[in-house]
């Protein structure tokens, strides 16, 4: 990434980058190390899960059997339904909120940013024991909207969302007005489609953070219809039905595997992401 | 912050300019209504769940938990007194600065190291940042399911290579002494490759000229690291500083798969005793005091790193 042009005189060279190279490489390892024993423990028979021969014998079965053992095919469906609530609320709500605190002055506007900012620092994942009782005031405890709604409207979002609408110029703004659009309409056909590389980020940030997350929705769900993958992963793996390592490291690929495999494609969007999103 | 770009000079026509002002200007009730309506959604969620459990929480701390026919009264301080009184509360919070001071210092040294291998041209470089940052995609969830297998007595593979070179046979997570270690391991090797993403985009942002007149004065690679680079990284620093802060406090999925707060208090962080106070105990009277003092930590280290941190790192 650097100019090709220019050499770093600290670039290592020779023997340096030999001892470099070996450093991180055996750095990197032992960063894949637990990945690669879930691998080999998922894809072997239980009697090699720790056990490294070369001519073990590989088998889907710990796959197969995970699959039957718990509705798996059901958490996979409810992860999906939340990340997709989640996102879809997110990207309506913070757009429309970043909009007008990038183009808008009205009085009471610095007030209502510092309202939004205070989520940064007072985030839903301590909240849990009011959010709980809202929930159950709400009747809605145990459902899918439950786990997603605290996390809708995201000061993270806004915020990431007005910074970049407000490079947007003025002046793409007033053709756009002179051509007799509306304010929603400038806002659908100037500024969401210049933020795109924004909501690419946002919403891989987005995804990641809520198919992953775990403690809400352990804690506000309680059953099959409406349980995410994590934490069916956590009540499979927990269960004392004497369940075999070999099945749980299964699971638990199975768990990450779509992230995974995401990740493995498109590397070098997801790093940009988390780093946009991060670096605000 | 404030600036939006009102003050730039606009080589505009008197029309123009004057349309700008109609529209812009804070005079139009149009504006201010329309501004309100877009804010609405967003604000009426916030106020929901933000504001208003926050403020509950509050409330909520000085009254006593509501039993069977026994509604909640009000009692002052009592919950806090209980918490005062409560030993699983103390353990927890010094496990929680324990766990945070030795995560953090560990996982910055590391991106640090990390990015400044990969950002130099090194064999295999695109598949070493891979393996640096898959562990930041994968569940926390399921990654504590691999290392508490990881660490298992006699068959983990901690315990065989060990073994290996003649180490007696440990309970890793079973014993007091190490349980917290271990969790702390995880954790440190969760963040670090989501730390190296900053660094390594701060060390691509400093010009090529420094490292070049660095060279020219004979500063070693050590102390061009220690006077440039390392300055040079300050803001990124105390960015992450304070994403791994609030990240310590809030991080307990790895404790609730591989050890429960377990053996004896020695791993339950913070949030871990909110968790069981408010949900296994069910006593929220209790569970809203903890909040309110996590809510205050969290308040303290914001404020701490705006008042303090933020004037003492501006190198730009």
């Amino acid at each position: 990434m650097s100019g090709p042009l220019r050499v770093d005189p600290y670039e290592p060279r020779g023997l340096a980058r030999v001892i470099e190279s070996a450093g991180a490489g055996l750095l990197a390892f032992l960063w894949v190390l637990p990945l690669l024993y879930a691998v080999w423990t998922a894809f072997h028979p239980a009697e090699f899960s720790a056990r490294f021969t070369l001519g073990a014998p590989l088998t889907l079965e710990n796959f197969a059997r995970a699959w039957e053992a718990a509705p798996f095919a059901r958490y996979f469906l409810n992860s999906f339904l939340l990340v997709s609530l989640v996102l879809a609320g997110q990207f309506v709500l913070c757009t429309l909120a970043a909009y007008a605190f990038a183009r808008y002055e009205f009085p009471g506007r610095e007030i209502a940013f510092m309202l939004v900012l205070v989520q940064l620092m007072i985030m839903p994942d301590v909240l849990i024991v009011e959010n709980y009782r809202t929930m159950s005031r709400l009747g809605i405890l145990d459902s899918i909207p439950a786990i997603a709604l605290p996390y809708i409207a995201s000061a993270f979002g806004v915020f990431l969302l007005r910074q970049t609408f407000k490079t947007v110029p003025r002046e793409l703004d007033d053709a756009a007005r002179v051509e007799g659009a509306n304010a929603l309409q400038v806002l659908l056909k100037v500024y969401v489609p210049l933020a795109r590389p924004v909501y690419i980020a946002y919403g891989l940030v987005s995804v990641s953070y809520h198919w992953n997350n775990f403690l809400w929705p352990l804690i506000v769900t309680n059953s099959v219809e409406s349980r995410p993958l994590t934490v069916g992963l956590q009540v499979f793996s927990s269960g004392d039905q004497g369940i075999d390592w070999s099945v749980i490291c299964a699971a638990t690929l199975m768990t990450s595997a779509p992230l995974l495999l995401a990740f493995l494609l498109f590397q070098r969007q997801f790093v940009q992401s988390f780093m946009r999103a991060g670096i605000r | 912050m404030a600036d939006d770009g009102s003050g730039r000079v606009a080589p505009a026509t008197l029309i123009h300019d004057s349309s700008k002002e109609r529209r812009w200007s804070g005079a139009a009730p149009a504006a201010a209504i329309h501004g309100w309506l877009l804010l609405l959604p967003a604000l009426a969620l916030l106020a929901l769940f933000t504001h208003f459990p926050a403020v509950a929480t509050l409330i909520d701390s000085f009254y006593s938990t509501p039993r069977g026919a026994r509604g909640s009264v009000f009692i002052g301080l009592d919950n806090y007194q209980t918490m005062v009184e409560d030993p699983v509360f103390w353990t927890s919070l010094v496990n929680s600065i324990w766990f945070a001071l030795g995560t953090i210092p560990i996982s910055i040294a590391l991106a640090i190291l990390m990015a400044a291998w990969v950002n130099d041209r090194i064999a295999g470089r695109t598949l070493v940042r891979m393996a640096y940052f898959t562990p930041t995609i994968l569940p926390m969830i399921a990654v504590a399911n691999i290392w508490l297998f990881f660490y298992t007595p006699q068959y983990g593979l901690l315990e065989q290579v060990l073994g290996a070179f003649g180490a007696p046979s440990h309970n890793w997570l079973g014993s007091r002494s190490t349980a917290l270690l271990c969790v702390i391991v995880v954790a440190i090797w969760k963040e670090a490759g989501f730390f190296m993403i900053f660094y390594l985009a701060a060390l691509q942002q400093i010009p090529p000229h420094l490292a070049e007149a660095a060279a020219l004065e004979g500063a070693s690679r050590w102390t061009f690291f220690r006077r440039v680079q390392f300055p040079l990284l300050m803001p990124t620093t105390l960015f992450v500083l304070v994403n791994a802060v609030i990240g310590a406090f809030r991080t307990v999925d790895h404790v609730i798969v591989m050890t429960r707060g377990g053996p004896d208090n020695a791993t339950s962080l913070l949030l871990y005793h909110l968790y069981q106070v408010g949900f296994s105990f069910w006593d929220t009277g209790y569970a809203a005091a903890i909040t309110a003092v996590l809510l205050a930590i969290l308040a303290a280290l914001a404020f701490g790193q705006y008042f303090f941190l933020e004037r003492r790192v501006h190198y730009r």
